[in-house]
This record gives C-alpha cells, sequence and structure tokens, in this order.
C-alpha cells in the first residue's frame, strides 16, 4: 500500500486498510501532530486534509487515502522551515493553552483559507464547529484565522 | 494487597489536600537562606545530562541553581512544573529572568527533570505555580545576576555598586562597558555563591518582563506537530496496550475470551490483572498488548470479559435524586459552620426565601485521553507521564509494583489538558503493571471510552437553601442544608464545605449543614473543586435575596463584603472585602451595569474568591422563547496580584470563562447501577467555536502577592449568566447543567 504524506510517497507493509488513517500516520509514519481525542469525529483533534478537503482521520480508513494526497500540520512549513500564514498567527497570538487540539484546528484553518480566502466571522464558525477545544480558546483561533487571512492576501496567496 | 483497603473518596481527598497545602508547607519551610542548599546541585554533571539544547559549550557554566545554567553559547532557564495548559512552562521561567535581567529573546525553556530534591515540589494543581514559587524563583534568578555582577567588578576593576544589569548584559555606565553574561558566565561560576537572604529583589515598579504579553514558549513546537505530548512519547521495539476495566468501579475479571483475542491479528498478548486495592492506582482488568494501536485497539472490541460484580460499585444519580428531595427538609447531619443564631434571624424576617438548587455529575474530559509510556528492565521502571502530580505518581507506581520508590524514574510530558484528572496516576500505575509483564516498552493508551466512564467524576449535588431580610432590605440570615456524597463515611472530593468559605465572617447569622448520601464510584478534583459549583449556589441565592428585597444586586453586594478588611488575619489565602469589592466595581464598570436593556436581554453579576483569586464576571445575555440563550459578552475584572504573563493571564481567563458556560450549558454524567451512562463526546456536548462569547479581561493592579489564575475565572460565571437570565425572563435556573430547565446556549 502506497500513501503519499506531505508530498512523499510511503510504502506501507502488512498494514489493515481498515486502520484509521490518524493510527498510519502516528505509529507508522512517525507523524503524530494529529492527535487522538474521541475516535468518533467528535472532536477535531485529527483533522488532516485529504485532497485539500478536511477529514476526521480517527475514523478514516487508510485504504481510502491511497489513492489521495494526505497534508497534515508536519507539512504546512516551506522547506526552509518558515511557518505557513496560518501557523505564525497561531504562534504570535499565543492560541494555545494546553495546546494539544491546535494542530486540528490549524488543519481546519488551512482548509478554510483555501477555500475561503477572506472568510467572514460566520464562515469561520462554520468551518471551526467540528473542532472542539477543552481549554476554550476559540477567541483567539478566530482572530488568528482572520489575522492568517490578512496576510495571506497581502502576500498574494490564496 | 500491599495495604489495606483506602476508598478511593478518602485518597482523592488526600491528593487535594496534598495539592493545596503541600507545595505551600514545603516551599514555606524554605526560607531564602536556605534556599541553595535545596537548590544547589550536587556536582556540576547532572545538568548535562538533561540539557542537551548545546553541545557543550568551552569553559565552566555559570549553574548555581537548578533553575538556570549560562555558559558561553547561552542561557538556559528550566521550567519545574508540569505544563497542563495553565501556562507554567512559559510564565514560571519569566519569574526567573526578571531577577536575572535576562532578555526573553536572549533565553531558552526546558523543561526540567523530575527531581524533588533539586526543585521541591512539581506540582501543576490549585493555582499554586505562580503563587508557591515566586519567592524561590526570584531568588534563583538575582543570585546568577549577583554573580555576575560580581565576576563583571573583578574583571573591570570596579566595586560592584557601580554596575547595573540589563538585557542579559552588566553595564558599566561611566566607561560604556557593556559584557554579555555569556561572556561572563565562566568568571561568574567561580564567583561565592551569595547568601540567598542578602539578595536585592526588584520592587514591581522595576519590573521590564513580568506583566508583559508573552507567546507561549512551546507554541512553535506545538504548530509543527512536534513531540510534546505523553501521548506523543515513542520508544525503540515499543508495545501498544490498551486496558479493559469493568464499567462499574470493584467489579473483578472472572473470564475472557483469552484464545479469541490471542488469535487475532497484531496481538502479542493478553492477560489479566488482579489490582491492588487501591482504586487510585490499579483496578483490576484485562490488558492487551499488541505491534500498534490501532490493532489494539481494534481488538478491546472483541474483548468479552465476564465480570463479578458481588463487591461493584451500584451508584444511582436518579436514587441520589430523589433520596435528596426526601431529605432536603430535614436537618443537616453534620454543622460545618454555625454563626449566630439562624432560626432567630429566619424567623424574624421581614421576608424569608427558600430555595433548592441541584448540580450534576460532570467529567474532566481533557482531551488527550489517559496514556503513558513505560519500560520495566532489572527490577526497575521508568515512565514517560502526562501527570500533573509526578512525585506521587512515583510513589503511586511503587506501590503497585512493591518497588522501592528509588527504583522509579518519571520524565514529565506536557499534558493535554489537567483540568484535575491528572492528579490523579491510575494511568501510570497501569502502564507500569503492564509493562512488567511485557519484554519490551509498552505504551498504553486509553480511550475516550476509558476515559470517561474511569474519571474521577466532579460530584452532584443538592442545596436547600433559606435566607431572610430584615425591614432594610438587608440579608439577615442563611442556612444552605448540602446534600452530598460519602463513600463509607469519607465526603467525596468537592462535597464538603470548604473551611472559610464565601460567604463565612460576612453574613452574621449563617449556618452550613450536610448531609451524605453512600457513593462508591471515584470522585476528584474539577477545575476549582467545589466552588465551580457552589459559587453557582451562594451567588444566584445571594441574588434572589437581593431580587426580593427590590434593591439593587451590585448594592446589595458590596453591602455584605463591607469595610475592607482579610477574613482571616495571617492567612495569605483568604478573601480580602476590599479587593472583593474592587473587582466587583470593575466589572460593574466596564460592563455598563445598570443601563437600560431591551426586551428578553438583561446583565447578570457575580462574585466568588477561590484559590487566593478574588474575580467578579457580568454576563450580557438575551434569551428567546425557545429558552435558547445568546452570550453576548462576558466582563471579567480580577486581583490576583501582579500578572506574571498578561498574555497567558488573558487567556486563562478567557478559557474559564467558555470553559464554565460549557459545562453550565450541557454538561452531564448520570450513573446507574454503577455504570457512567455517557461514553463519549456525542452524549457529554461541549461548547463549540460558534457559541463562545466576546470575553473582555480586565486587572486590579494591585501590590498583593500574586497567586495563581488556572482556577478563579471558572465561579463566578453559571450565577452571572443565571443572573443575567433571570434579568432578562424573570425565570430563576436552579439546575446545572441548565439543559436540565429546558435551556440552551447557541
Amino acid at each position: 500500500m502506497r500513501l503519499n504524506v506531505n508530498g512523499k510517497e510511503h510504502e506501507l507493509e502488512g498494514v489493515d486498510p481498515n486502520a484509521p488513517l490518524l493510527w498510519v500516520l502516528r505509529d507508522g509514519l512517525g507523524l503524530v501532530g494529529a492527535k487522538f481525542g474521541c475516535g468518533i469525529s467528535q472532536c477535531g483533534a485529527c483533522t488532516v486534509l485529504v485532497d485539500g478537503q478536511p477529514v476526521r482521520s480517527c475514523s478514516y480508513p487508510v485504504a481510502a487515502a491511497v489513492e489521495a494526497e494526505v497534508s497534515t500540520v508536519e507539512g504546512l512549513a516551506g522547506p526552509d522551515g518558515e511557518l505557513s500564514a496560518v501557523q505564525q498567527a497561531w504562534v504570535d497570538l499565543d492560541v494555545a493553552q494546553c495546546g494539544y487540539c491546535q494542530a486540528g484546528q490549524i488543519m481546519a484553518a488551512e482548509a478554510l483559507l483555501r477555500e475561503n480566502p477572506s472568510p467572514s466571522d460566520a464562515d469561520i464558525d462554520r468551518a471551526m464547529a467540528p473542532n472542539l477545544c477543552r481549554c476554550g480558546t476559540y477567541l483567539r483561533i478566530r482572530e488568528a484565522i482572520r489575522t492568517a487571512a490578512e496576510k495571506r492576501t497581502e502576500g498574494g496567496q490564496s | 494487597m500491599k495495604r489495606a483497603f483506602d476508598t478511593a473518596g478518602d485518597l482523592a481527598v488526600d491528593v487535594e489536600a496534598a495539592v493545596d497545602g503541600m507545595e505551600i508547607a514545603s516551599i514555606a519551610k524554605i526560607g531564602r537562606r536556605d534556599f541553595l542548599k535545596l537548590t544547589g546541585l550536587v556536582g556540576g554533571g547532572l545538568m548535562l545530562s538533561f540539557t542537551g539544547l548545546r553541545a557543550a559549550a568551552t569553559g565552566g557554566a555559570l549553574h548555581p541553581n537548578g533553575f538556570l545554567r549560562i555558559d558561553s553559547e547561552g542561557i538556559t532557564l528550566y521550567a519545574k512544573n508540569p505544563e497542563i495548559g495553565q501556562g507554567v512552562k512559559t510564565s514560571l521561567p519569566m519569574i526567573v529572568a526578571e531577577e536575572l535581567d535576562a532578555a526573553w529573546e536572549d533565553v531558552a525553556v526546558v523543561q526540567s527533570p523530575i527531581d524533588a530534591a533539586t526543585y521541591g515540589p512539581q506540582v501543576a494543581g490549585g493555582s499554586n505555580s505562580v503563587r508557591v514559587n515566586w519567592d524561590l524563583l526570584r531568588t534563583a534568578g538575582a543570585t546568577a545576576r549577583a554573580m555576575l555582577v560580581g565576576a563583571a567588578a573583578v574583571r573591570l576593576g570596579v566595586p560592584p555598586a557601580e554596575l547595573a544589569t540589563r538585557d542579559s548584559h552588566v553595564l558599566h555606565e561611566r566607561t560604556g562597558a557593556r559584557l554579555a553574561y555569556t561572556e561572563l558566565a565562566d568568571a561568574a561560576a567561580a564567583m561565592p555563591v551569595p547568601d540567598a537572604g542578602t539578595l536585592p529583589l526588584k520592587s514591581p515598579d522595576q519590573f521590564r518582563l513580568l506583566g508583559r504579553r508573552i507567546t507561549g514558549v512551546d507554541n512553535e513546537a506545538l504548530v509543527r506537530g512536534e513531540p510534546l505530548f505523553g501521548i506523543d512519547q515513542s520508544l525503540p521495539g515499543m508495545k501498544y496496550a490498551v486496558y479493559q476495566k469493568c464499567p462499574a468501579q470493584g467489579g473483578r475479571v472472572r473470564s475472557f475470551n483469552e484464545s479469541e483475542i490471542k488469535a487475532l491479528p497484531g496481538v502479542q498478548d493478553v492477560f489479566s490483572l488482579e489490582g491492588n486495592g487501591n482504586p487510585l492506582e490499579l483496578m483490576p482488568g484485562v490488558a492487551i498488548v499488541a505491534d500498534s494501536t490501532w490493532a489494539a485497539l481494534a481488538a478491546k472490541r472483541q474483548l468479552r470479559v465476564d465480570w463479578d460484580e458481588s463487591t461493584a460499585a451500584r451508584d444511582s444519580w436518579s436514587d441520589a435524586v430523589a433520596q435528596a428531595g426526601r431529605l432536603r427538609h430535614e436537618a443537616g447531619a453534620n454543622r460545618v459552620v454555625d454563626a449566630g443564631d439562624v432560626d432567630a434571624a429566619l424567623a424574624a424576617g421581614a421576608q424569608r426565601l427558600e430555595s433548592y438548587y441541584t448540580y450534576h455529575f460532570a467529567s474532566h474530559a481533557q482531551l488527550e485521553p489517559q496514556n503513558c509510556v513505560a519500560r520495566f528492565a532489572n527490577g526497575a521502571v521508568e515512565l514517560w507521564a502526562p501527570t500533573q502530580t509526578p512525585h506521587r505518581g512515583i510513589g503511586n507506581v511503587a506501590s503497585t509494583l512493591g518497588l522501592a520508590p528509588e527504583r522509579v524514574t518519571v520524565h514529565q510530558t506536557r499534558c493535554g489538558g489537567g483540568f484535575g484528572r491528572r492528579l490523579y496516576n491510575d494511568f501510570m500505575c497501569e502502564a507500569a503493571a503492564i509493562a512488567a509483564r511485557v519484554d519490551a516498552p509498552v505504551k498504553l493508551q486509553w480511550t475516550r471510552e476509558d476515559d470517561m466512564s474511569h474519571d474521577l467524576f466532579r460530584a452532584g449535588g443538592f442545596h436547600q437553601l433559606e435566607g431572610s431580610l430584615d425591614g432594610e432590605g438587608r440579608v439577615s440570615g442563611l442556612r444552605d442544608h448540602f446534600i452530598t456524597f460519602a463513600d463509607q463515611g469519607r465526603p467525596v472530593s468537592g462535597g464538603s464545605f470548604r473551611p472559610g468559605v464565601f460567604p463565612t465572617g460576612l453574613i452574621d447569622n449563617l449556618r452550613l449543614e450536610e448531609t451524605a448520601l453512600d457513593w462508591r464510584t471515584r470522585c476528584g478534583a474539577w477545575r476549582a473543586p467545589f466552588s465551580n459549583v457552589f459559587g453557582f449556589v451562594i451567588e444566584s441565592f445571594i441574588h434572589e435575596l437581593a431580587t426580593a428585597a427590590g434593591r439593587d444586586h451590585l448594592e446589595v453586594m458590596l453591602e455584605i463584603f463591607g469595610e475592607p478588611r482579610w477574613l482571616g488575619t495571617g492567612n495569605p489565602r483568604a478573601l480580602h472585602t476590599g479587593r472583593a469589592a474592587g473587582v466587583v466595581r470593575l466589572a460593574a464598570e466596564k460592563a455598563g451595569w445598570g443601563r437600560p436593556m431591551p426586551p428578553g436581554r438583561g446583565l447578570g453579576l457575580a462574585f466568588y474568591f477561590s484559590h487566593a483569586g478574588h474575580v467578579a464576571e457580568v454576563a450580557d445575555v438575551s434569551v428567546d422563547a425557545e429558552k435558547r440563550i445568546k452570550v453576548h459578552r462576558v466582563t471579567v475584572a480580577a486581583d490576583v496580584g501582579p500578572i506574571v504573563n498578561l498574555s497567558g493571564a488573558e487567556n486563562q481567563l478567557e478559557g474559564s470563562v467558555i470553559d464554565g458556560l460549557s459545562t453550565m450549558a450541557g454538561l452531564s454524567v448520570t450513573f446507574e447501577n454503577g455504570r457512567v451512562e455517557q461514553s463519549n463526546f456525542d452524549a457529554y456536548p461541549m461548547l463549540r467555536m460558534p457559541d463562545a462569547p466576546q470575553v473582555d479581561v480586565h486587572f486590579v493592579a494591585s501590590d498583593f502577592p500574586p497567586s495563581g489564575l488556572g482556577e478563579p475565572g471558572l465561579p463566578p460565571l453559571a450565577p452571572a449568566v443565571c443572573n443575567a437570565v433571570f434579568a432578562a425572563t424573570g425565570h430563576r435556573i436552579r439546575t446545572l447543567p441548565i439543559s436540565e430547565e429546558g435551556f440552551s446556549i447557541g
């Protein structure tokens, strides 16, 4: 089974095709940014992108991602390690408390801004509703998305 | 087995008392004179084993205590306490950097090892970290600063008194000399270590770093998805384990489908463990060890255990509700506070009110499910654990395995939320017990379902209140009969009035009574234990009294506080009525208290004092015909003394408001036949972004010693919202979660 993650092909051996993508990423490939929270697509801590769409990798069979491009938080930074606009806004606005949900939040935010470069607050709320933050950092997440949207628009990214 | 049976409630209370008392007691005993004895390391080699950040520098390192190390390569500060989202990995080193006069940009922060001899207690709990480490950390920074100044004085040939420090440099104004700490470290290391009692410390107006907004030291690693958390830890050759316990606490394994599980793909082993008789350490269950997390989880779904439940819990919430309803009009079994003459005051009152308040059990639901990596070899065990109480964890694991504590090593990891759940180390004991049976390192992974069925729950409770008003509309008497829970006679965690609980000392005729119902399932400290629910009860009822008197709530609150004074002489954790009035006034002013509101919209005010923090909140809500509450804004005013990290402090209060709102809205854990009826987030619906209100945070910049902010912002939220709902609708909410009364947030 071959899996393309962050632009890199991986050959997987002996992997149960029904295994959730989350555990293949974490245990198999050592990409631990996506987190296990609930196992039933309720919290969004495991959010990664499959062909640009946010999916809950805890309940997404790895076999379904085989022909697709998987993006995780580890792949967001540029080749020289430069943080994406979303990541940088998260750092600058000091969004995280415990930080456990934030990789999932960041991936949901990336997907939103790629689809909708200038989201309204209602757009942000709608896109981010699947992602729980137990510490309650929603206000800063919202602000970080606004900040990243502005920066991406200025920088000509879309 | 290794010890007499302790009840969970008993031990849970002990843990809470320890969290409240341990750090204070141990640190208070350390005078500044003894400071170096505690923090000085024996020999210089130890730090090298965990710094690891930089290649060993040439020349010596200035390393007078465990909190900092300066060499020619840079400045490293060590964060001693577990990071659970409360921000101490950033805020505690900031305190060292302030007195060291190091530029924050020059500093690298590293999580310290677990080492009581060097660091004293290392605990995340009780909002204590800043409060009890304040003097210790300032002294640590000032010690190194004095040695750097001494070395510079020798090098420049000038008296130390002519030297100043700023931004990681020693400065000599007259000559313009400017020496970096990094170039002085070698010489400073050879200077005599000053007597900690003689060191000058800054006054708050000299602070350059404290009080600023500083971003978290792990922020960049977090957004890159680096392995910071317990769940991210991995060892070569590691196996993956899950552990199934009886859904009703106390059930034992009679048999299970061993051969079927062993034959499943990826499964290495399956075996049962008996438990050690202590529900806070190891409960009976079945362990599955596999070659991946998924193989272990998939096998767990096929596991069938026949439980012997003859001695298991049979707790029932519906029974408790019925019993409390029968008991509430009777006298309480224990009088905890009995001031003045309550019966006379109630009888003589111009008005008399009665109300019955109820709140459900709740779960911690920290987002990172319990996990722990353990490696057992040669009669010793090493653990990588997301725990709030690593030292206690060492004791728990030692007790479980029958080892000397010296044979247990714990490495702290970042914790994906704490909220009190990780004060208890059952997951460490399970990981250790499983690793002791497996010839490889093991990572134990709980599922969300494991977590919700085997939490240490915030206990529910019932309060029958009576209050009276005199002819002038003043509160003249108050009685609260608290119907709570006890495990074999011991109150469960959070199930008893705390000593000095608000409004003790503020209402002349006050009686607080308790009656306990039997309860077996483990309960534990949940963010602002007891206060998180009692704040709702007492601050709602005082608003009821103010309303009955036809008076302004703010005015009645200020009248109850009275003249500015400490309520506990000599106790820095006691309520100060002047500080209380200060935050209530500030919140009211910032929220525009008293302004006219449109129909269906109202403001609600509440105050609570917990964990040495004085916090007032005003909620601005509207309520529609379907009982949907829209919380527009919550205004918070807090007095916790000087603020260490303004960004972190604001974040804690924003989060406390949202956590408080989430919990009051619809979070409930119910039990039948000893089993928790909710198993995952689909039945435990936490607040999501669209329902998060605007939060405005204001601090009273007082000169009182600093205290923590992880907890005290939470208790005023529920009563502020419920008081606002009353102002908007005339309906008094007396049950948490409010979904029980048909209300929702959104």
